[in-house]
């Protein structure tokens, strides 16, 4: 593939996830309101409120589709604040690393269709195909983005700052294990760590062979972990509002702010299309788009059925923040280290005897559940009553 | 002082079956709730388009009552600036070009922006002459703007008694309470013509005698 056509594909590919993640921000708040029976932002049209534009639209509120372009505005024309204290160098580098990697990390994801079997000189949707180690690049670059965050909260110089930072380091290292065990049981079903591989071996066994029929467990320990990578609720500890006046971010306000944003967003966009590319067979979907289907427009229609995959899970991650409440620090460590990582190591482990005894997939279905239920049974076994005193009773 | 071990009660959170130990049924039935939320209808009130339904004895900016003769009913007592908390009112008072009272206000300034809307002015008022309306969205570019005078006020009547947008308790073309003689004026004796009994010359009951009278008579 020429270098040109590369460019054409980062360009556009960089362009269309900075205005989806702008509008991101405003499905969220609009979500948000709706699940708390308000009306959410309704007002800015696209006169953004400019009398000049307005004689042009009439001013017709257009159901609030202006308020991220009036907020992007609004952010990049803002006085940038840089407080005193703060360590001028990182304090800059920190925001820049949140997009870099956040964006980086899109680069190997497929959107689009990509060659099967069936039809193996399909133009491939992504931005570096072929890469064998896929979905190592991915998290090895996602999880640099924990250097935003301890260099935000560094450079701060504050200590609700170093709080949310240091809370960051220790929840995406600890998540990462059980995020990375998930994923090698996919990896091993598949026999690689190419999404591509991935998606077309998902495509070629139709419906039932989405990896979600085999491994539903290995995707709730994905999607869990991937909730604590991305640092959203109920996993937000970095950045809770309530104890930490926003966390790593305190400090920054204009376009910095935004740059964390625009990073988070992304990764949020990053992990629901992995969520659909690992476990929901990527761009398939039965009678309108297979493996084999090349009817006209085919192209366009996998690459919608594979956004609109990704949309449900940025949709339902964005209904479960308002579902959940926070973890409190010592749950989410305990979830992490005593629930997650030996389930995803035992589930490692009998897909291991599954593939080694080539028996059929099937039996990972049953031993997903018993797996779930007998951890859940053993927390309900061990769970016992602190006795609790009173401190100063004793002393007197 | 400690307290003393027995005499503390510990609340035990529930113990969880196994059920609530898969946490997925609970985090299914959040989902439920905040879903079922998103399809009901919005509770926002799209304020400059739709306007509010306040109930009528909502306390909003004041107005000064006028009489049946369209004269301003204040007879500058200032018990209404006495109890104000917030110190809001001001008056001044003037003799009364009239014959059936002794003073009226020359000025009379309430600062809407230092007012709390408490209503204590309303209550303080013997003749019923200013009393808190329904209108709320008052606005206005400069503080000075916002100190609003003897005309103002009586406009804001205008305004309110037109619309039929009168206070629930209000008593306008009525006399207040204070202002009307505790007995017939033809049944009266001979004058005792003393100061401030001057209004009901037969009257030389104390101050707080007539106050309970009067109280009295407006409960009746």
């Amino acid at each position: 593939m020429s270098l040109l056509v590369t460019f054409v594909i980062i360009v556009v590919v960089m362009t269309a996830i900075l205005g989806i993640n702008s509008y991101l921000i405003l499905l969220e708040r609009k979500t948000a309101a709706w699940i708390q029976d308000r009306v959410g932002p309704n007002r800015v049209g696209f006169d953004l409120g400019l009398p000049f534009l307005k004689r042009l639209t009439g001013g017709f509120h257009f159901w609030g589709l202006g308020q991220p372009i009036a907020d992007g505005l609004k952010f990049l024309f803002k006085e940038q604040v840089v407080p005193a204290h703060v360590d001028k160098v990182l304090y800059f580098v920190a925001p820049c690393v949140a997009v870099i990697t956040a964006l980086l990390s899109f680069a190997v994801v497929p959107f689009g269709p990509t060659p099967t079997s069936a039809n193996p000189d399909v133009f491939p949707f992504v931005i570096a195909p072929n890469i064998d180690i896929g979905i190592v690049f991915v998290f090895a670059v996602s999880s640099l983005a924990v250097y935003a965050i301890i260099l935000g909260g560094w450079a701060s110089n504050n200590k609700y700052s170093m709080i949310g930072a240091l809370r960051s380091s220790a929840q995406i290292i600890s998540y990462e294990i059980p995020l990375g065990l998930s994923i090698l049981v996919v990896a091993m079903m598949t026999g690689s760590l190419n999404l591509e591989k991935i998606v077309a071996r998902q495509a070629e066994d139709g419906f039932f062979g989405w990896n979600i029929w085999f491994q539903p467990l290995a995707w709730l320990i994905f999607f869990t972990a991937a909730l604590a990578e991305t640092n959203r609720l109920p996993f937000d500890l970095p950045e809770c509002e309530q104890e930490l006046v926003g966390g790593f971010h305190t400090e920054y306000s204009a376009i910095k702010f935004v740059m964390f944003f625009l990073g988070e967003y992304t990764h949020m966009i990053t992990v629901s299309y992995l969520t659909a590319i690992l476990f929901f067979g990527g761009w398939h979907f039965p009678f309108i788009a297979e493996g084999d289907s090349t009817y006209p427009g085919a192209t366009a229609v996998k690459i919608l059925v594979l956004a609109g995959k990704a949309a449900l899970f940025i949709f339902f991650i964005m209904v479960l923040r308002w579902s959940l409440p926070r973890f409190r620090y010592d749950q989410l460590m305990r979830l992490a280290w005593i629930v997650l990582i030996p389930l995803g190591l035992l589930n490692l482990v009998f897909a291991m005897f599954v593939r080694h005894w080539e028996l059929s997939r099937w039996w990972l279905l049953p031993i997903s559940v018993v797996l779930f239920v007998a951890a859940g049974l053993i927390g309900t076994l061990v769970s016992t009553q602190e006795k609790r005193v009173i401190g100063h009773a004793h002393q007197a | 002082m400690p307290i003393k071990p027995e005499e503390v009660r510990w609340v035990a959170p529930p113990r969880m079956g196994l059920w609530e130990r898969l946490y997925i049924p609970a985090v299914l039935q959040g989902l439920g709730t905040t879903l079922s939320h998103m399809v009901r209808p919005a509770v926002t009130q799209q304020f400059p388009d739709e306007e509010p339904k306040l109930p009528p004895n909502y306390r909003g900016v004041h107005r000064l009552n006028r009489d049946e003769q369209g004269r301003v009913k204040c007879v500058a007592c200032y018990l209404c600036a006495t109890a104000c908390p917030a110190h809001c009112i001001d008056i001044v008072a003037a003799p009364s070009p009239w014959p059936d009272r002794e003073k009226y206000p020359e000025i009379f300034v309430i600062d809407e922006l230092r007012c709390i809307y408490c209503g204590m002015c309303e209550e303080a008022c013997p003749v019923d002459a200013i009393e808190l309306t329904t209108l709320y969205d008052l606005t206005g570019l400069t503080r000075r703007e916002m100190l609003f005078d003897k005309e103002k006020l009586l406009s804001v009547y205008d305004q309110t008694a037109a619309a039929g947008t009168d206070p629930p308790r209000t008593r306008r073309g009525r006399l207040g309470p204070a202002s009307e003689p505790l007995v017939p004026i033809n049944q009266l004796g001979p004058s005792s013509g003393v100061g401030a009994n001057a209004a009901h010359p037969s009257d030389n009951r104390t101050d707080s005698e007539r106050a309970v009278a009067a109280k009295a008579s407006s409960e009746a």
